[in-house]
């Protein structure tokens, strides 16, 4: 569902042609936002807990092969098949593998971005199989045959309206009903019958413990269970980062992860998956994708921290101004662009750029991420690859030798503002993106520095 | 104590206002305060872009400019995070580096070193106090709303000791106005929705003026003042604090 070819510049300029549209997103996000803020104030020890978590992460990162190892060794002891897949390719075929062996064309599949990141309905739907999502939001914007806009509420760019008229379409309610409650209800019917009939469930995993071999899956829905109770084999897909090394860990993480996620103290449900049930079956696939090229990469290793709370992303007033889809990849917002020029520099060249850099993206990371000094980081990188465009590169470089020189930058400066005084047709234009929908600066007299000259003292 | 004063190429050119009121406030309590006359840039505009390597002219010029005085002092919070974060020099690891310690903020300069308690100013006028992203959540200027922290505002402080000064509440504290240096071109659309809205803010709880310690987030505020005819003006704090109202 990525195909498109313009870049985040394009994407948010068209999301802006409707401004009610764009102060509505803005005001929802920043709504969670100020939840968070709510939240996270009522935990006098919060910068603490951050603290703390960033630190055991960093410890898994740095331990990451042996946490990995001792994970596998303990749920193959509780009696999980645990498969590895070293890209986005392998791990859908594992997933078709098990589907075909189980007999069955349909599985149903609780929120999980890493399936995303693999494209794995698309890969399914390819090989026949039907996949059915079962996170609520996934629903929708699966039924609007869009990809997620946001990894916690993925169709937070839709109105209920919108989700009304979609439902009218794909689940028959009549036209024109827009009361949350009835669509939810409707949505709960549809699943019901979707829970009940399918015999594999997919499900993500947001906490792996080395410890004891078992993961937890956090939903407000209860929707993983659902599945993964009444199916007969329980998929669980998760990236090789998602490692704790013990239980009593997972406290710093669940108290940190809604909070920062939505505001609330914890998900709703948070399920402890160890062992397979008397005839049923647990597969653990655990997924590369990139992600070790990026823990050799000192400057970015540490985004490997995420919990994919989206926390920078209803924080971020560039992200809530511009929608999920401008990113054109599965996991938007500030960390995604710093996630995903690791997986294709070219595709994604243009993420790290949607940013003004103000950095409240790092303060709200409750792993401390440094992600607004990793796309600083990361914009160098690009251009020196050379994924900078051409008039940009001219444009520096004639900045670079005026700058770099006292006397240049006198006669520029005085040009510039003779121009703009003299000449403002010459910048007042349509060919200026600074002018279309703002004014220049008023030019003075003098600059300071002339001002200077006449009036202070010499050195 | 001498006194290096930094003042950033856009307020050279475009706000001289700026630049004087921080000389004369400087000269006023006391300081021996030095302009050194050959200084262009800081280099950020490159960096920010993904250049840094195209720096290194900006970077030795700073270094020949800055490298001797006590203190430097620039009034804006941007560039003056750009030289604590990215000011290197092969030849000169040690200039650099001691420079990155001696630059200042100048709100940061007048509360934490020349520890000012009072100032001899008057405004009286409803300001919005703009908190500026990169001397708030970079030099820790004041305290952030992501943070579970005690608040302060050394800029706050400051404006505390004028007369008559109004400060206005605003609905968000410290959003982002928007400029980010190229991003205010390249990602048009977005930056000036950004600015537009924050600009609105200050307008909805009755501010006359819209402050703040970079006058780059002036800059672009003021630039979309100006196309809604607007009657409200930016004033860079050295301004205000200089007692020119």
């Amino acid at each position: 569902m990525e195909q498109t070819t313009k870049d985040h510049a394009e994407l948010a300029q068209e999301f802006n042609r409707d401004e009610d549209r764009v102060d509505w997103h803005d005001e929802t996000l920043w709504f969670i936002r100020a939840k968070r803020d709510k939240a996270a104030h009522n935990i006098p020890e919060w910068e603490t807990l951050r603290e703390t978590a960033s630190q055991i992460k960093n410890n898994v990162l740095s331990n990451l092969h042996n946490y990995l190892q001792q994970f596998e060794q303990n749920a193959i002891a509780n009696g999980v098949e645990v498969h590895w897949a070293a890209d986005a390719a392998e791990h859908n075929q594992i997933v078709h593998r098990l589907i075909n062996e189980a007999n069955v064309v349909r599985m149903v599949k609780s929120k999980s971005m890493l399936t995303e990141e693999c494209g794995l309905n698309e890969y399914l739907a390819k090989n026949g199989i039907e996949v059915i999502d079962s996170d609520l939001g996934e629903r929708i914007v699966q039924l609007a045959e869009e990809p997620p806009s946001h990894i916690v509420l993925p169709c937070i760019h839709k109105k209920k309206e919108e989700i009304g008229e979609i439902f009218h379409k794909h689940l028959g309610i009549e036209a024109g009903i827009s009361d949350p409650q009835f669509l939810t209800e409707t949505a709960r019917q549809h699943l019901r019958e979707v829970f009940l009939t399918r015999k594999v469930a997919l499900t993500g995993v947001n906490f792996a413990i080395a410890e004891t071999g078992e993961f937890v899956v956090c939903t407000n829905e209860g929707n993983a269970d659902m599945g993964a109770h009444l199916a007969e084999v329980h998929i669980a897909s998760m990236g090789i980062e998602k490692l704790l090394p013990e239980r009593k860990h997972l406290g710093v993480f669940l108290r940190l992860l809604t909070r920062s996620a939505t505001g609330q103290p914890i998900t709703t449900y948070s399920s402890h998956f160890k062992k397979p049930r008397e005839g049923k079956k647990i597969h653990i696939i655990i997924v590369d994708n990139g992600r070790t090229v990026q823990l050799g990469r000192k400057d970015f290793r540490n985004s490997l921290k995420c919990i994919r709370c989206a926390a920078c992303m209803n924080t971020c007033p560039v992200y809530r101004r511009s929608g999920g889809h401008s990113y054109h990849t599965a996991v938007a917002g500030p960390i995604g662009s710093i996630l995903a020029p690791n997986l294709d520099m070219e595709k994604y060249a243009d993420l790290p750029f949607a940013s003004t850099l103000c950095g409240s993206c790092s303060n709200v990371c409750p792993v401390k991420i440094h992600i607004h000094d990793q796309l600083y980081k990361w914009r160098q990188v690009l251009v020196k690859a050379g994924y900078a465009p051409a008039a940009k590169k001219a444009g520096m470089q004639a900045m670079t030798w005026t700058l770099s020189s006292p006397a240049l930058y006198h006669m520029a400066g005085k040009a510039g503002r003779w121009v703009l005084k003299h000449a403002p047709f010459a910048v007042n234009n349509k060919l200026n993106p600074w002018f279309k929908q703002r004014d220049m600066p008023t030019p003075p007299e003098q600059s300071f520095g002339e001002w200077y000259k006449q009036n202070g003292k010499k050195k | 104590m001498t006194v290096g004063l930094f003042i950033p190429c856009y307020v050279d050119q475009f706000y001289p206002g700026a630049a004087i009121a921080t000389l004369q406030l400087l000269e006023k309590l006391g300081i021996d305060v030095v302009y050194p006359q050959n200084q262009t840039c800081c280099g950020q505009p490159m960096a920010n872009s993904g250049f840094e390597h195209l720096t290194k002219g900006c970077n030795e010029l700073f270094i020949d400019n800055f490298a001797d005085f006590d203190y430097i002092v620039a009034p804006s919070g941007s560039c003056v995070l750009h030289v604590r974060d990215h000011l290197h020099d092969d030849k000169n690891p040690e200039a650099a580096k001691n420079i990155s310690h001696k630059i200042y903020e100048l709100t940061t300069f007048l509360t934490d070193v020349l520890k000012v308690k009072s100032l001899d100013a008057k405004f009286p006028h409803k300001v919005g106090m703009h908190q500026s992203c990169h001397g708030q959540r970079g030099l820790h200027i004041s305290s952030m709303t992501e943070l579970v922290a005690p608040e302060f505002s050394k800029p706050g402080s400051l404006l505390q000791m004028v007369s008559d000064i109004e400060l206005v509440h605003l609905g968000r504290k410290d959003e982002c106005c928007g400029f980010g240096g190229t991003f205010c071109v390249t990602e048009e659309a977005v930056s000036v929705k950004m600015g537009k809205d924050r600009v609105e803010d200050h307008l909805e709880h009755g501010a006359e003026y819209i402050t703040g310690v970079d006058m780059s987030c002036l800059m672009h505020m003021e630039s979309i003042l100006k196309r809604q005819g607007s009657k409200v003006k930016v004033i860079h704090i050295a301004e205000i604090l200089n007692g020119i109202g």
